[in-house]
């Protein structure tokens, strides 16, 4: 890679960091450096050993072996507040603020020394507007922090490791909570620090926006740096090859062929009061169709959800499915043809617990074909189980051994064969669902689930079912939705093709601002 | 020093874990006997001779495994589902009170004119009913407005004792019973036979054998027993997959509260024949001992409660022929218990040093 040769200055040089947790090695002998001015994306799926490297990188943890060295001192290990005063800050996933202080003294929190009588906010205004202006991050510090907006905290967040003097800052996965139109603004502050001579990590599984931000780019897999390329001379398909160790189709539109009747009819809903609700929704979802929902988690995709697994009941309005109202009982619901793939499958998907075989029966237990009276027919369930294991490439773990054995990816497999593999469907005479409830059904998968994942969900919709994707991640939404509706603060926006939209008109709708010529 | 999950368990230490548990037991134990300046191992045979080594001795055991086993069942029920249900105590009291209110010699009820094995059934299904319908309340405190129910459980037991107090000196006192509070005997034709002649063990421990199968049965066969399992294993995704939680809690209220209530009514019908304040030792609490010590499988509460009962009746005799304090039982109990638990997590964990 070109670098020029003004900013081959090296910041941080890490070298054969390795960490094991029992016999899983997270970090394998990492060496990396990084530059001035530079951003190095680090790349790699759930486990690759991203968050380990930083959370050593940090003084989260200790490494086993490996030294780094920032600015040419060696870091002590395991000590963050040695990290901070090396130079490096970082911004979490999850924010480390406290809602109910303001923005100042949220930043100022922990950077005052314990024994001065009065804290001394007029300086510390002072420095925190001098670093906004000098990064354009505009804040106002006296907001409280639990009025701000997500993008906002996180300039917060932004703001508070700079104000500690950060020169290497570290952002975990910092698009995932934002819409494209703040992380757009996110990657034009980063392009400013950047500029003057700031230095930045930027943990991703996202291939284009690494591909968009970085200058170069770390694949690690399985604790191993297994390449470095530079971002201009990469492309997805390489990167994701590297991030998997074996070539991968990327899922490719396919737009859906047969669209038929409304199935499932959804009129004014408004759900109970709760942490969020739907405040008068209305949808209709065909067979033969994907019906995809973007918007910020938080905006009534839990309700929407729940309403359509049979959890939660609406409050007012109308569910109709197949012409009659939707009933609010998970089985009676599985019954009557709704297939359901749940947001948190460790948490609400399976019974860790419990045996795959129980796990693969469980919402159609109460069925004749499972269970004869008072009596489960165990027989039936076990063949059944094993059905879905061998249909759905369910791996890791047999029949007999308990659900949570399974690894994230063969976990939703199993969910997705309980949900789509009816028991009375034979090969030559499927019985298909009629609505699947899909909500974030990828989240947190590799990429070769995600895209078997992806396949079925398409499959089962050229089946003729009707399929409702509720998505944070855009690009599944683009990539999979036959129709794209968009959730905010409880209200569906009025769906439109697909191809209807584009990514800036739906990240104004994410953000809640009335479309622009509409 | 932390803690660390095992990727996987070994087979070795799956079988080493119980008799490390056991040999950490004997030694614990062991010191106390030397510090009571006895012989260990002359304390350990005397002890094992006392709870299992003559016919005698074992029909001790087995008549105190009885109450045991039912409230270890009890026990075993409730924690599988994730309530907590410390009141045994209380319903086995409460079974045992209503028993005697069915089948007691009160002259004049009229219930002496109905058939004896209907009034037997009436008599053990009211003990039932009594623990059940004790425990209802906390179940559907906690189903409704998530009430904690190990609070409500506990204190409920001593408002049980309290109504029992009452009830032993007032309307249900036995006035031939030269003033002690007692209730009323039972029926002599209620009464449950002896198992063997000359001893007291009686056909209550075929009633806790013939439950403990059953509970086995309903929890590994049935629709209820695998909704109990992933309420308590996971109740959002036991919800998500339809199973009905509410009524579930319910029914294993019923349940468990039965079983205790009727590990009442057997005591009265096989050993004391009538209610008195002092006819359970804790029997309640021992109860979650034992379903511990068992890990939660209802056949393990049979081979546990015989060997609660065993240390407990050995320990007696042992204590009579050598000068240890009883206590010891209690310590044995306790250690093992404790050893069992450390051992179960160290099969599941690995200690890390730093």
């Amino acid at each position: 890679m070109p670098i020029p040769p003004t900013v081959t200055e090296t910041v941080l040089q890490i070298s054969g960091i390795t960490k094991r947790f029992g016999t899983l090695v997270a970090n394998d002998a990492i060496s990396l450096t990084l530059a001035r001015g530079e951003v190095l994306a680090l790349l790699g799926e759930n486990g690759a050993g991203k968050s380990t490297l930083v959370s050593i990188l940090f003084g989260h943890y200790v490494a086993d072996a490996g030294t780094i060295t920032a600015f040419g001192n060696p870091l002590p290990p395991g000590d963050p507040r040695a990290a901070l005063a090396a130079g490096i800050g970082m911004v979490h996933q999850h924010f480390t603020l406290a809602d109910n202080l303001t923005v100042l003294d949220n930043i100022m929190m922990g950077s005052e020394p314990l024994w001065q009588a009065f804290t001394r906010r007029r300086q510390a205004r002072e420095k925190l507007e001098a670093v906004a202006r000098q990064f354009s991050l505009a804040v106002d510090p006296h907001a409280r922090v639990g009025s701000l907006s997500v993008g906002e905290r996180q300039r917060v967040e932004i703001l508070k490791a700079l104000y500690r003097g950060a020169r290497i800052l570290i952002l975990d996965e910092p698009t995932a909570v934002l819409t494209p139109q703040e992380s757009e603004a996110l990657f034009a502050v980063l392009a400013r620090m950047v500029a003057q001579g700031l230095s930045i990590i930027f943990i991703s599984h996202k291939l284009a926006e690494v591909l968009r931000v970085s200058d170069r780019i770390a694949v690690l897999r399985g604790g191993k740096l297994v390449a470095q390329a530079d971002a201009r001379s990469t492309t997805q398909g390489q990167l994701a090859q590297w991030m998997v160790g074996h070539p991968i189709d990327l899922p490719q539109r396919r737009p859906a062929t047969r669209v038929g009747e409304a199935v499932c009819v959804l009129r004014d809903v408004v759900s109970a009061a709760s942490r969020e609700r739907l405040a008068g929704a209305s949808l209709t979802l065909r067979g033969g169709e994907i019906m995809a929902i973007a918007g910020v988690s938080g905006n009534g995709q839990v309700a929407l959800a729940e309403l359509l697994c049979g959890t939660r009941a609406a409050a007012a309005g109308s569910v109709q499915f197949l012409g009659r109202p939707l009933p609010a009982d998970p089985a009676l619901l599985v019954a009557q043809g709704v297939a359901r793939i749940p947001e948190d499958r460790h948490a609400v998907g399976v019974v860790g617990d419990l045996p795959v075989w129980e796990n693969a029966v469980s919402e159609r237990l109460r069925s004749p074909a499972f269970s004869r009276g008072f009596w489960v027919r165990r027989r039936a369930a076990r063949a059944h189980a094993q059905r879905i294991l061998q249909a759905f490439d369910v791996r890791g773990a047999g029949a007999a051994a308990p659900a949570r054995a399974l690894s994230g990816g063969n976990m939703q497999k199993l969910i997705l064969g309980r949900a789509l593999l009816h028991p009375d469907s034979m090969p030559d005479k499927p019985v298909n669902p009629r609505l699947i409830v899909a909500h974030q059904p990828t989240w947190g998968l590799d990429i070769g689930a995600v895209a078997y994942v992806q396949e079925q969900l398409i499959a089962a919709r050229d089946a003729g079912a009707a399929v409702l994707l509720i998505s944070d991640d855009l690009d599944e939404v683009l990539v999979l939705g036959d129709q794209v509706a968009v959730i905010h603060a409880g209200h569906l926006e009025a769906p439109r093709p697909a191809a209807d939209w584009s990514r800036e008109a739906i990240g104004l709708a994410m953000a809640g601002a009335a479309e622009p010529g509409a | 020093m932390r803690l660390e999950k095992r990727h996987r368990q070994s087979a070795l230490a799956l079988v080493l874990a119980p008799v490390g548990a056991v040999a950490v037991t004997m030694l614990v134990s062991a010191l106390l006997v030397l510090w009571a300046g006895a012989p260990v191992a002359q304390t350990y045979a005397l002890l094992l001779q006392g709870g299992f080594g003559s016919v005698f001795a074992l029909s001790e055991t087995f008549t105190r495994a009885i109450p045991l086993m039912l409230t270890g069942l009890a026990a075993t029920v409730a924690f599988q589902a994730r309530l907590f249900n410390i009141g045994a105590e209380g319903q086995l009291y409460a079974g045992a009170l209503a028993a005697v209110a069915v089948g007691g010699l009160h002259g004049g009820t009229g219930f002496d004119q109905i058939p004896m094995p209907l009034l037997f059934a009436l008599m053990m299904l009211a003990a039932a009913l009594a623990g059940a319908l004790l425990l209802l309340g906390p179940a559907l405190l906690k189903a409704r407005l998530g009430v904690d129910e190990v609070v409500t459980t506990l204190l409920l037991n001593f408002i049980v004792l309290l109504v029992v107090s009452m009830m032993l000196d007032g309307p249900m006192k036995d006035p031939t019973a030269m003033g002690w509070p007692q209730s009323v005997a039972l029926m002599g034709e209620l009464e449950l036979s002896k198992l063997v002649p000359q001893t007291r063990v009686h056909t209550g421990l075929l009633w806790g054998l013939g439950l403990a199968v059953a509970v086995w049965a309903l929890m590994r066969y049935t629709v209820p027993g695998f909704d109990i399992r992933a309420v308590g294993a996971n109740v959002r995704a036991a919800q998500f997959a339809g199973v009905p939680v509410t009524r579930t809690v319910v029914l294993v209220a019923m349940l468990s509260g039965a079983l205790a209530g009727l590990a009442g009514a057997i005591e009265v019908a096989g050993r004391t024949s009538y209610v008195t304040l002092d006819m359970s030792p804790g029997y309640g609490y021992s109860g979650i001992v034992i379903a511990m010590l068992a890990a939660l499988h209802p056949l393990g509460v049979v081979l546990a409660s015989i060997f609660v009962a065993g240390i407990l009746v050995g320990a007696d005799s042992m204590s009579r022929a050598i000068g240890v304090p009883t206590y010891i039982a209690d310590v044995i109990v306790a250690a093992s218990l404790l050893s069992v638990l450390v051992a179960t997590l160290l099969t599941q964990y690995r200690v890390r040093l730093r």
